[in-house]
C-alpha cells in the first residue's frame, strides 16, 4: 500500500513539472566498483548530485597484525594490501625498515628491486587499463591485457616461487638470488611487450566509442585534487610532474633514464594516456636495469640482520647463532621512526614504521594511494550524469585491498 | 629541547619564530624533520606551514598509541611541500589518554578528512571541528578501538583459544 502511494507522489511533483531526488546504492558487488566499494548516490534525473562512499568491506586488520609479527613476517603482510602491486609494497616496507637499521644494500639487490617494481607497474596498469576498458564496453581488450599480465605472472613465478603473493624482497636484500638465466626471460619479455602496447593502443586510442566515453569526463581540478591528498597518474594527468621516484630517489632511482609522462587535459582519457606511457617509460628502466644488473650479493652484509649462507651456518660457530637469533626471535631494530615514500603504480605510496627497539614493529602505518585517490570521489562524481561516473571510477585505478588494509 | 640541526632548519625556523612557544621538541634523525606541537595549537602551526612554507600536500595522518605513558596518544602528520624541492616534513601532536581531543586540521586540508576518521575510528581520538566524525573501517556498531595497544590481537568476541 505504501509502495502505491510513493508511486502516486511522484507521478504527482511529475505532472506538476517538479523532479524529486533519488538515492541510489551502488556496490558494495558492483562489478564496476573493482572490489567492495559501496557508493550512495543521490540523483536529480541522470546526474549525480551527491555521491557518498562508504568504504572498510575489505579491513582485515594488517597494521594490527603487523604489531603481533616480527619484522621480517611483516613482509607477506604487505603483499596482500595492493594485491596487484605486491612488489611495490614490499619495497616501501623493506626500505623503511633498512632506513631506521642503516642497512647498506648492494647495488645488484637495489637494482633488480628497480627492474621487479617496473615490471610490477606493468603488470598492474595491464589489469586497470583491461577494467577500466571493458566498464566503458570495449570487451576485448580485457582478454589481450589478462594475456600479457599471465607473462608477467609467469616471470614473478620465475623468480621468486609465486605468481601473486611474491614476498620477494627481504629486509636486507632478496629473498634469493635471481634464477639461472633470468636475462632470456627479461629479454623475451622486452620483445614481445612494446609490440603488445602498441596494439592495445591500436584498439582504444582512436577508437570512437572510447573516446566519447572519456573525453572530457571526470575532470577534477588540480587544486582540489591537492587539497583532497590524491596522488599518482591523475595528479599527472592534470600536468603535474610529481613522481617520488623523480623527486625523492630511492633504491638507486637516479641511476636511471626516464621521463615522467603528463598530460593537461585532465580527463580519463588524459589519465588514460598517461599510464600508456607510463608502461613505456617502465620498459625502458627494466632495459636499463637488464643491460647493467651489476655483480655482487644479493643481500646485504649485515649477519645480525640477513640469515648466513647454508654453508656457513653449517660450518661456523657465529653463523649458526646468529641463524638461531634471526629465526627464533628475529632481529631487533633500534628505537626510531621512519617514513619512506615510494611511487606505486597508484601514486604515492608510503609507510611509516616506528620501532621501540624490540624484534616487532610498534607501529606499522601504511599510507596507501588508493585511500587518499577515493577521497576525490564525491568531487570527481558531482554534476556528471551516472553513466560517467563508471568512466571515471575506473580512471582513478584504486584496489580495495589497498584502501581498507 | 630543541637541537640547532632541527632550530636551523628553514621550515623549523620559520614556525619558531612564529610561536615561540608551539614547539615542545624536535629532532631531524634520519634525515626526516619533525617537530613535535602543542595539541592546542596544531590547526595554527598547520596553517601557517601551509600558506608561508607551501605545505600544500597532506600526506597522511595518523596516531601511535604509547599506552601506559602519558600523553598516551601521538597523533602523526606527514605533509610535503611542492616547493622547496619537494621536502617532507613530519607534524606530531601528543593527546591525553582520557577523552582523547584534538582540534580537526579540515580547515587547512580537506584531505585530511578519511584520515582523522581513521584514527578516530581505529584509536579513539576525537577530531574536534571534523564534519562527518564517525567510523570508516569497522562496523558503526562495534565496540572499542582495534589499533589500541590494550585491544587483544585476536579480539574480544571471536576468540580461537578453547576455555574449558
Amino acid at each position: 500500500m505504501a509502495e502505491i502511494d510513493t508511486l502516486t507522489a511522484i507521478s504527482e511533483e511529475t505532472d506538476a513539472g517538479t523532479t524529486r531526488k533519488m538515492t541510489l546504492n551502488m556496490g558494495p558487488q558492483h562489478p564496476s566498483t573493482h572490489g567492495v566499494l559501496r557508493i550512495i548516490l543521490e540523483l536529480d534525473g541522470e546526474t549525480i548530485t551527491k555521491a557518498d562512499p562508504d568504504i572498510g568491506f575489505l579491513h582485515t586488520g594488517i597494521e594490527k597484525q603487523a604489531e603481533a609479527l616480527t619484522w621480517q613476517q611483516v613482509v607477506p603482510l604487505t603483499d596482500r594490501t595492493d594485491y596487484l602491486a605486491n612488489l611495490s609494497n614490499n619495497l616501501g616496507y623493506v626500505l623503511a625498515v633498512e632506513k631506521l637499521l642503516q642497512v647498506e644494500v648492494p647495488a645488484r639487490a637495489q637494482w633488480m628491486r628497480v627492474l621487479l617494481t617496473e615490471i610490477t607497474r606493468i603488470n598492474s596498469h595491464m589489469v586497470w587499463l583491461g577494467t577500466s576498458a571493458m566498464d566503458v564496453g570495449a570487451m576485448s581488450v580485457f582478454f589481450y591485457t589478462f594475456r600479457e599480465r599471465e607473462e608477467i605472472l609467469r616471470l614473478f613465478e620465475f623468480f621468486s616461487g609465486q605468481r601473486m603473493m611474491t614476498s620477494y624482497f627481504r629486509i636486507g636484500g632478496l629473498a634469493l638470488d635471481a634464477p639461472r638465466g633470468w636475462q632470456k626471460w627479461v629479454e623475451r619479455f622486452l620483445k614481445i611487450m612494446p609490440d603488445r602496447i602498441d596494439m592495445l593502443e591500436g584498439l582504444l586510442n582512436e577508437n570512437p566509442i572510447f573516446k566519447r566515453r572519456t573525453q572530457g569526463v571526470g575532470f577534477i581540478s588540480l587544486e582540489d585534487m591537492l587539497d583532497l591528498s590524491v596522488t599518482g597518474p591523475m595528479l599527472r594527468a592534470a600536468g603535474l610532474k610529481v613522481d617520488a621516484r623523480k623527486d625523492n630517489p630511492y633504491s638507486s632511482y637516479e641511476k636511471f633514464q626516464f621521463d615522467v609522462p603528463t598530460r593537461t587535459e585532465n580527463d580519463v582519457y588524459a589519465r588514460y594516456l598517461v599510464r600508456m606511457a607510463e608502461m613505456r617509460e617502465s620498459l625502458k628502466i627494466v632495459q636499463q636495469a637488464l643491460d647493467g644488473m651489476p655483480e655482487g650479493r644479493y643481500v646485504a652484509d649485515a649477519e645480525k640482520v640477513v640469515l648466513p649462507d647454508r654453508e656457513q651456518m653449517k660450518t661456523q660457530m657465529e653463523a649458526l647463532i646468529h641463524h638461531f637469533k634471526i629465526v627464533s626471535e628475529g632481529f631487533r631494530v633500534p628505537a626510531g621512526e621512519a617514513h619512506q615514500v615510494i611511487e606505486s603504480p597508484r601514486g604515492e605510496l608510503a609507510y611509516y614504521v616506528v620501532s621501540d627497539g624490540t624484534s616487532k614493529p610498534y607501529r606499522v602505518f601504511m599510507r596507501t594511494p588508493s585511500f587518499g585517490n577515493l577521497q576525490s570521489l564525491q568531487t570527481l562524481f558531482e554534476g556528471y550524469p551516472i553513466a560517467d561516473s563508471i568512466a571515471s571510477l575506473g580512471s582513478m585505478d584504486f584496489v580495495l585491498g589497498d584502501t581498507d588494509r | 629541547m630543541i637541537p640547532e640541526a632541527v632550530a636551523q632548519d628553514p621550515v623549523a625556523a620559520s614556525v619558531l619564530a612564529r610561536f615561540p612557544d608551539a614547539v615542545v621538541e624536535g629532532h631531524a634523525n634520519l634525515g626526516e624533520l619533525t617537530l613535535v606541537v602543542k595539541a592546542e595549537q596544531i590547526v595554527e602551526v598547520c596553517r601557517h606551514l601551509k600558506d608561508d612554507q607551501s605545505f600544500v600536500r597532506l600526506s597522511s595522518v595518523t596516531c601511535v598509541d604509547w599506552h601506559p605513558r602519558t600523553p598516551r596518544f601521538e597523533v602523526v602528520y606527514h605533509m610535503q611541500s611542492l616547493k622547496q624541492n619537494n621536502r617532507w616534513l613530519r607534524v606530531k601532536a601528543r593527546v591525553s589518554g582520557e577523552n582523547p581531543e584534538i582540534d580537526s586540521v579540515y580547515s587547512v586540508w580537506r584531505g585530511c578528512d578519511w584520515y582523522e576518521r581513521e584514527v578516530f575510528d581505529l584509536y579513539g581520538v576525537v577530531f574536534r571541528g571534523h564534519p562527518n566524525m564517525k567510523r570508516i573501517m569497522m562496523p558503526e556498531d562495534w565496540v572499542g578501538h582495534p589499533l589500541r595497544k590494550d585491544f587483544p590481537t585476536h579480539g574480544y568476541k571471536y576468540s580461537y583459544v578453547d576455555k574449558d
